[in-house]
């Protein structure tokens, strides 16, 4: 099939009408999209993801405090650091919680982002706490057997004969006398283990153990890792020191992405009447283009989909200034052909060739400071903070996107309206 | 057709008596850092309507629990509180204290950063400088394998961040204006800006040397900067309009990162076509000299 300027058209305006329709998701359409293509289904929340700082929150980085384990078993100690982190936000209740681990030379960190937290102090207080196992027996597991995460050596995952995975505790000397006891008292009833005063796992003692135990059960091997993981957390506990504490009121991100709405507007009226104003009627074209860049943008937002942050706004705010750059290399090298003595339809169609290499150079520049500030592999050595990255993932979307509306939408829009 | 570059001293100059201010104050004064790079505490509160605390008494709540602290009115019955690394006691403590002094207040954020990071991320921005510096150098030395004319866009990209940085070492010293992690962001923007005006100029440079027979360097760099200079205000022009709509109606939060990013442009522009150009013309006389004497 060739691209004729009206097939072109019309592709064009099918791609936009369903972009639309994503972009207008949540405003005046449901935002949960789901829709069937062949036999797969497709299901999606097309709600606008907003960042911490514009939703509010809290936003950590923690440090685990290493000195007390020994060097080999820190990754281990910081994966079980995560996983009681993890266990802890649940219980908070927080929506979309963003937990990573990240390590710079001998610091090992846990970044912790909490959209929509109330009660930031509190949070921070349950969060940042050292964690605490203990055994527990009696009737309803509330009786404490003196039994804690001191006594425990360490946590695997083991697999039985039948490859099913159970969980091996080993125990420290007196930590294994205790053990032996309390199981000895409690054959045919559960013990259960506790981390932070919230119940972790409670089998039943088939027999008075000595020595190590194995914990048997229907476990996934997720699960068990996850139970091996917090118990590790208890067993070898990592104090938790806060180096980065960033948090945001639930109305200032609003105020300020309401005041950048206002001011995008604002700027691309200006871009608009600039454009008319210096370009006629190819100057309307380069306007309707720019109204395509605006709801692709946001419609690429929602699928991939982007969180969005003030500083990521102001990318795109910055984007549409550049959205129309590809237009003027046009359409100035349009008004030289002219100049040159061509024929308009020749100009026309000479000013779009012949500009793509003027247009490809200066992207290339801001993609490569795009890929430095967003450091797509975070590598620890460059900034990984949330606002840069922000701002360079809107920044990069917007100048690949508006190759595209700038050039093949405004050639299709002018070869088809404009004669 | 303009001779332009009949006027190179005279750009040359400009640039100097632009640069000139903000380097004697970089001298001086420095860069006033935000706790981004220090570490501190930036906690901004909002007070009820009928409270009628003022910055000295904030100030002097924190005097009285021993932390040594700048407080300035960040709007209506808003209070911007800088001061040391708190943790959650030493907050709640001042926290209490406030409340009698100020009466009930919202807390509208609160960022506390340990000296350690402020320095890794000061580490981590200026190597990001670094490498982008390197990695644009790399794509002009590509793009013109003549080290003259990557020269002169090397010596333009200095130029426009002498200027961002001048600017905002005048803008701290006399207003107080902190640089921050976004800072950074922007001069990195501006600088991949400048280069790509830059690269447009010259590549029209080379297209008008070889087009035309032309040997005098000074008409073919008159005739680039007459055919680009449009373009490179339009493009400039409307990116302007965006920031300068952001500076002004954008609220607080991102004010001082937008001007840097309007800042950059701006000098990122004028440098291209009034610093690069006539830069690549003085560099290749001298590089004519040189060569003649040997």
């Amino acid at each position: 099939m060739s691209f004729t300027p009206i097939r072109s058209l019309i592709l064009i305006s099918v791609l936009t009408i369903f972009a639309a329709a994503v972009s207008g998701a949540g405003f005046f359409l449901p935002k949960d999209l789901s829709f069937q293509i062949f036999d797969r289904d497709f299901s999606r929340d097309l709600s606008l993801r907003q960042g911490l700082d514009l939703q509010g929150g809290l936003q950590l980085v923690l440090e685990t405090d290493m000195s007390e384990i020994p060097g080999s078993e820190r990754e281990d100690a910081l994966d079980s650091a995560q996983s009681v982190i993890e266990r802890r936000v649940d219980f908070l209740g927080v929506t979309e919680p963003f937990i990573q681990t990240s390590r710079l030379g001998d610091s090992y960190r846990v970044l912790v982002d909490l959209p929509g937290i109330t009660d930031p102090d509190e949070a921070l207080k349950l969060v940042g706490q050292t964690a605490q196992l203990d055994f527990r027996e009696g009737e309803n597991l509330d009786q404490r057997t003196g039994l804690t995460g001191k006594d425990l050596a360490k946590a695997a995952v083991e697999f039985d004969q039948a490859g099913k995975p159970q969980i091996a505790l080993t125990f420290t000397a007196e930590g294994g006398e205790k053990f032996a006891e309390i199981t000895g008292r409690n054959v045919g009833k559960r013990l259960a283990i506790f981390l932070d005063d919230a119940i972790l796992t409670a089998p039943v003692v088939k027999e008075q153990i000595t020595g190590n135990a194995v914990i048997t059960g229907d476990f996934t091997l997720e699960e068990a890792k996850r139970i091996v993981a917090q118990l590790n957390a208890g067993a070898l506990p990592t104090p938790i020191l806060v180096l980065e504490r960033r948090q945001v009121g639930p109305t200032i991100g609003q105020e300020a992405l309401a005041k950048s709405v206002a001011a995008g507007l604002v700027g691309l009226a200006l871009v608009i009447f600039f454009m008319i104003g210096n370009y006629g009627r190819l100057g309307i074209l380069a306007a309707a283009a720019l109204v395509v860049y605006g709801i692709l943008t946001l419609a690429l937002y929602k699928l991939i989909p982007v969180t969005l942050t003030l500083s990521g706004v102001a990318g795109f705010i910055l984007s549409v200034g550049m959205a129309v750059d590809a237009n003027i290399l046009i359409f100035e090298r349009i008004k030289e052909e002219r100049r040159w003595g061509k024929d308009l339809k020749v100009a026309m169609e000479l000013g779009f060739g012949r500009a793509w290499d003027a247009i490809r150079d200066a992207n290339v520049a801001t993609l490569m400071t795009v890929f430095i500030l967003f450091n797509p592999f975070n590598w620890p050595f460059l900034v990984t903070s949330g606002m840069v990255r922000g701002f360079a993932l809107t920044l990069g979307l917007g100048v690949l996107l508006s190759l595209f509306t700038g050039i093949v939408v405004t050639r299709t829009l002018v070869r088809v309206f404009y004669r | 057709m303009i001779n332009f570059m009949r006027y190179k001293w005279f750009f040359f100059l400009f640039s100097a008596l632009v640069i000139g201010p903000g380097l004697i104050s970089l001298v001086l004064f420095g860069l006033k850092p935000s706790i981004d790079f220090t570490g501190g505490t930036l906690w901004e509160i909002e007070v009820s309507q009928q409270s009628a605390a003022n910055n000295e008494q904030v100030e002097q709540v924190l005097e009285e629990e021993g932390f040594s602290s700048e407080v300035q009115s960040s709007g209506e019955n808003r209070f911007l509180i800088r001061t040391m690394p708190l943790d959650v006691s030493q907050k709640n403590l001042i926290s209490g204290e406030l409340l009698k002094v100020v009466g009930e207040f919202a807390e509208i954020r609160f960022e506390t950063l340990g000296p350690r990071i402020g320095r890794e991320l000061l580490q981590k921005a200026l190597l990001g400088v670094v490498l982008a510096i390197f990695a644009l150098a790399a794509y002009i030395a590509y793009r013109f394998a003549n080290i003259v004319y990557g020269l002169a866009a090397i010596l333009a990209v200095f130029h426009d961040m002498l200027v961002l940085l001048g600017t905002f070492s005048l803008l701290g010293y006399f207003f107080g204006i902190e640089i921050d992690t976004l800072f950074v962001t922007a001069v990195l923007t501006t600088l991949s800006f400048s280069v790509h005006d830059t690269i447009v100029v010259f590549d029209r440079i080379r297209e008008i040397g070889r087009k035309t027979a032309e040997s005098n360097l000074e008409q073919v760099v008159n005739q680039a900067v007459g055919e680009t200079l449009v373009r490179s205000l339009n493009n400039s022009l409307t990116i302007i309009f965006m920031l300068t709509a952001l500076f002004v109606l954008g609220g607080e939060t991102l004010r001082w990162f937008v001007f840097a990013l309007l800042v950059g442009t701006i000098t990122g522009t004028y440098s291209s076509t009034f610093t690069a150009a006539p830069l690549l013309l003085v560099l290749k006389s001298l590089r004519g000299k040189t060569l003649g004497n040997s």
